[in-house]
């Protein structure tokens, strides 16, 4: 039972994007990355609509006061299991935005993140690699 | 007709609704994937994908929304599923009972199929709406909307192979799903004529409507509208609203067949399916997306004009 789970999961990771306060860099990536050129609907990957059909949730952007209360709320309403894929080195340890007085910290400190894509941004086969390493860890 | 023949022919009427059907609502659902893909010049998913994707959902968590009726809300799916299972049943009998003994259904079945494929998206409305979602009520505001739209020229298609039976042997053989396919294996198909190519064109939009297909997913654009209608379900509940749409995608062309081209009779009936898939794949990917009242428009000013005319031209007799 078990197996077919992960089976399913594995085959079919729907991503939702959750792009919180980043700079859109990381986000015109992420849309690169869902385009023709790279098709990763070939692995079964697909862009969701809505948190509640995601596994895959991809965060990005140095995580603020304002934004932390949102995402939490996304991620409480995503259904589990549910991955977290920090995108770019702002989201995995807040990068140039460490020491400002808005920033709370990167995002495992408030919600488990299970693959880090550092990049500013990264490329999108860094991203795929990360998927596929956070599927593997599953 | 002996109970043994009866009980045989039940037990085939349940393989092919409970297990053929939705098998072939899940790979033509791949079919769907895969050409979109090549239009766009991809290598698509594998065939196993929808498979996949159901049986991912059907083991996820299911998260009833705050405030939501839970009970209308997990019902909801049922019903368009339960609608679907009957409307593959009764296309079952219709067409294998005419093969095997000439005999048909009950009068009036064609009505009760009009009405049975309306539980789908009164199915999604009612689900919607139970949802307690801003965003959900949109979508089921659009839902019903398109529903009143593409419901009228769907009406007037379908009456047009009812005509030309009834000239022939009368209203209660046109008001029968049996009588139709009956008359077809005798005088040729319906779409062999004006009034049943008018009649083609106008079913092919509503399956696209029906679909929830581009040009008309306007209740639960993407991009917009979160998927809309579908926006708060997760889990088994969206695994059975994907299912129902996937069986939809066979019975659909399905039943334009049986009405319109000649009724399922033998291989061919595959062939004719894909193509229809093929085409509605086609129309999908190359038409944007319209607005509320452009697709209400276009139902009521364009397609009904067309239906009457159709109509018209059935009682003439062409």
């Amino acid at each position: 039972m078990k197996d077919i789970r992960l089976w399913g999961l594995k085959k079919s990771p729907w991503v939702y994007h959750v792009a919180a306060a980043s700079c859109n860099n990381c986000d015109i990536e992420i849309l690169e990355l869902l385009t023709p050129r790279y098709d990763v609907e070939r692995f079964g990957i697909v862009l969701v609509g809505s948190p509640r059909h995601a596994d895959a949730l991809l965060v990005t952007g140095v995580i603020n006061r304002k934004s932390l209360p949102r995402v939490l709320e996304v991620y409480e309403q995503t259904p589990k299991p549910c991955l977290v894929i920090a995108v770019g080195t702002c989201a995995c340890n807040c990068h140039i935005f460490r020491n400002s007085y808005n920033a709370v910290g990167p995002y495992d400190r408030h919600i488990p993140v299970h693959a880090y894509i550092p990049g500013c941004p990264p490329k999108p086969e860094a991203m795929i690699m990360g998927v596929v390493k956070a599927l593997s860890k599953l | 007709m002996s109970t043994w023949l009866t009980g045989w022919r039940l037990v085939l009427g349940f393989i092919f609704t409970m297990v053929t059907v939705p098998i072939a609502g899940l790979v033509l659902t791949w079919v769907d994937r895969f050409v979109s893909a090549r239009v766009q010049w991809r290598k698509g998913p594998p065939f196993y994908q929808p498979f996949a994707d159901l049986l991912k959902l059907l083991l996820k968590q299911t998260v009833v929304p705050e405030g939501a009726v839970r009970s209308v809300f997990l019902f909801a799916p049922l019903v368009g599923l339960a609608g679907m299972i009957l409307v593959g049943m009764m296309l079952f009998y219709s067409n294998f009972n005419v093969i095997v003994s000439q005999q048909s259904s009950f009068v009036g079945d064609i009505i009760v199929l009009l009405y049975l494929f309306a539980l789908v998206p009164l199915a999604f409305i009612v689900g919607a709406s139970a949802s307690r979602n801003p965003v959900a009520a949109v979508g089921a505001s659009r839902e019903m909307t398109l529903y009143l739209g593409y419901e009228l020229p769907f009406v007037l298609a379908l009456l047009v192979p009812v005509v030309k039976v009834a000239q022939r042997w009368g209203v209660a053989s046109g008001l029968r799903l049996g009588g139709i396919i009956a008359y077809q294996q005798q005088f040729g198909p319906v779409l062999y004529s004006i009034s049943g190519v008018i009649a083609a064109i106008i079913i092919l939009f509503v399956i696209q409507a029906k679909l929830g297909y581009v040009p008309f997913d306007i209740p639960e654009a993407e991009q917009e509208i979160m998927s809309g209608v579908i926006v708060e379900y997760s889990g088994a509940p969206l695994a059975a609203f994907r299912l129902t749409r996937a069986m939809m995608f066979v019975l659909l062309p399905l039943f334009l067949i049986t009405i319109l081209w000649g009724g399922i009779r033998d291989w061919w009936a595959v062939l004719k399916l894909l193509l229809i898939v093929v085409l509605v794949v086609l129309m999908k990917n190359t038409n944007p997306r319209l607005t509320v009242h452009q697709a209400l428009k276009f139902f009521w000013f364009i397609l009904t004009p067309l239906g009457i005319v159709g109509l018209i031209l059935a009682f003439i007799g062409l």
